[in-house]
């Protein structure tokens, strides 16, 4: 398991859009993703959970992978929100 | 003839027959339970038809609204592939229910989650829920689902609620507008309906109710006022504005990618104000010969501390990069007044508009102020920058802010960061001072820009927000033009050049007046800027 905090950098937030570019990203691993959000579990590779989750610009959140790709998928996952998921 | 009224979410004037389509009065035979095994596969089957429909309903829509639009199909796609949808769905399927059943439930309970959010975009997302739920248990029915591709010429469509799908499938040959009993401006179905530019009413409510298919009606898609059965005038007057605003846009668009320059041929600029880089795109599209106002508190909104010198270095070469070359003129941060951010501080005033804001905030705050200026001057390498100070009511404010540019370039220098040496400084003009000591503050500045906003507000002593003083906030009163001709004639005898970047640098009935004193550009906001290069041609 590994894990790392990260901010929201989308000034709209996690909207369809981005979320829908998350998970694009995401389902290629083979490993599992969660996301900590307020106390909230949010599992990363559903659109309809990190769209109900309403992710807002400034929110920190936690990013858990487990399985046999992990860190790549976690680099992965961080770097996307880093970098803004609105393209 | 009765009204009804929305909220007008893509403008345009239409008249037209209403088709009115109610999704909960499909006919829909149930099927009955077929077993675990068969209604698993029959989900599964559904899912699939589901995701090739959106796939050929995205092609289509690709074409012709853009590939940002058509995205939010791509978005049902993953929705139907979402691992909770699905887990659900088969866990609510072993229970015993038809696939139909199980689709229905998880969608709705998935479809409240949503809805009660207290956030309106994630509250609009609602719908796309529901375009899903409809998709696949309408393929499990047999529906064939509505379709707006086959309504008669010169239709209103009249939706209990209007899906992105829905949207999708209109057949924009014979739709002349689209009306809702739900949905808002942020809706996906209000940004498709305005790629796709058919007049839109949404958030009319009971509208369905209220009007029967074949009733003529009248539609505005600004003020979002429906007129059922207009009477002949009426109905007469719509047609012609709806006409007269298609053309007019026509026009419009043709001044796109036109020169700015006036009946004798004089050269004009005109350009846009923007708040935020993800504006780029509208300006690029519309045309702009600049970038006239880029406003940069964005950068400090909604956040716990001010950005860092890269930050606001990425987002400043991201607009000059994608400007090519043209003028970019970067308004410094404008905060207080009304624009309050937490994190710096300022104490609450009694007359905030006469307080500690814009440039009075930024030279008391030395460290903040400098890495903008910093960021600024790196950024600038990369185009044709200018720095715009804001609020300036004395020439010491102007030295002041000079004197800090200077520093940060010798800072620069010193930790070989690559800078432009040689941006220019100039003020946006928009106090009763600056108006007074314009042939001063002219001599100790590259450029003006009138700030007609708030200029109006400081001259008039009145506040626009205020109903009972509101009709003194006038742009076209005497006492305001005068101040604007002096600033004009102020630059001009100093030969530096003059631009607007207020609300007034796009009114039909001022622009002659400004082009006669010899105003030489005019910064508007990214749509305006074909119609006010049109407006400039004819004069």
């Amino acid at each position: 398991m590994v894990s790392a905090k990260v901010k929201i950098t989308d000034k709209a937030g996690i909207h369809m859009r981005p979320a829908n570019n998350f998970i694009s990203a995401m389902v290629k691993y083979r490993s599992d993703i969660k996301i900590i959000h307020g106390g909230n579990e949010i599992n990363g590779k559903s659109i309809m959970n990190i769209m109900a989750a309403g992710l807002k610009y400034g929110d920190e959140v936690e990013i858990i992978c487990t399985g046999e790709d992990e860190k790549e998928m976690l680099k992965e996952a961080v770097n996307l929100i880093e970098s803004g998921l609105e393209k | 003839m009765t009204s009804l009224y929305g909220t007008g979410v893509c403008r345009g004037y239409a008249v037209g027959n209403a088709v009115v389509i109610k999704t909960d009065t499909k006919k829909r035979s149930e099927p009955e339970f077929s077993g675990e095994a068969n209604e698993l596969e029959r989900f599964k089957d559904a899912r699939e038809k589901f995701k090739t429909e959106t796939m050929a309903l995205y092609k289509k829509l690709f074409s012709a609204a853009g590939s940002k639009n058509a995205d939010i199909l791509l978005g049902h796609i993953s929705l139907c592939d979402d691992p909770f949808f699905i887990s659900e769905t088969e866990k609510t399927i072993k229970e015993g229910k038809t696939a139909a059943q199980a689709v229905n439930a998880v969608c709705t309970e998935l479809y409240d989650i949503f809805f009660s959010s207290d956030d309106e975009l994630t509250k609009q997302r609602s719908s796309d829920i529901n375009d899903l739920k409809n998709g696949i248990t309408d393929i499990l029915f047999g529906n064939k689902g509505f379709s707006a591709e086959n309504v008669p010429e010169n239709s209103v469509l009249v939706f209990d609620e209007l899906t992105p799908s829905a949207v999708s499938r209109i057949n924009r040959k014979n739709t002349v507008a689209v009306i809702a009993n739900g949905g808002s401006v942020t809706s996906h179905s209000a940004i498709l309906a305005r790629a796709l530019s058919i007049p839109t009413v949404l958030g009319a409510a009971k509208a369905t109710e209220r009007i029967n298919s074949g009733d003529t009606l009248a539609v505005d898609g600004e003020s979002g006022e429906i007129i059922i059965e207009p009477d002949e005038v009426t109905a007469e007057n719509f047609s012609r504005m709806g006409k007269e605003y298609d053309r007019k846009k026509e026009e419009v668009k043709k001044f796109i990618n036109r020169k700015t320059q006036t009946k004798d041929g004089t050269e004009k600029t005109v350009c846009a104000n923007i708040g935020n880089p993800s504006d780029i795109e509208n300006v690029i599209k519309n045309g702009a010969d600049g970038i006239g106002l880029f406003r940069t508190e964005f950068l400090f909104m909604d956040r716990d501390k001010e950005p860092t010198e890269d930050e606001q270095y990425f987002a400043y070469s991201s607009v000059i990069k994608a400007m090519n070359g043209k003028e970019v003129i970067i308004r410094t941060l404008d905060v207080g007044g009304d624009k309050n951010i937490p994190y710096l501080g300022i104490p609450k005033e009694d007359n905030p508009f006469l307080g500690f804001r814009a440039i009075r905030f930024c030279l008391k705050n030395r460290d903040i102020f400098k890495v903008q200026l910093r960021a600024i001057l790196r950024a600038a390498v990369f185009g044709n920058v200018k720095i715009m100070l804001p609020l300036v009511t004395v020439k010491a404010e102007i030295d002041d802010a000079k004197e800090l540019i200077s520093e940060c370039k010798s800072e620069l220098k010193r930790e070989h960061k690559q800078f432009n040496d040689d941006v220019p400084i100039g003020i946006m003009a928009e106090t009763p001072a600056a108006v007074f000591s314009a042939e001063e503050l002219a001599k100790n500045s590259d450029f003006f820009s009138i700030g007609t906003n708030d200029l109006t507000g400081y001259i008039m002593a009145a506040d626009r927000g205020n109903p009972n003083v509101g009709y003194l906030y006038d742009t076209g009163q005497n006492a305001v033009l005068a101040a604007v001709k002096r600033i004009i004639s102020c630059g001009e005898k100093a030969g530096i050049p003059v631009g607007m970047c207020g609300e007034a640098a796009a009114d039909e009935k001022l622009i002659p007046v400004f082009l006669r004193w010899g105003l030489d550009e005019f910064s508007v906001s990214p749509e305006s800027v074909p119609y006010v290069r049109k407006i400039i041609s004819e004069n």
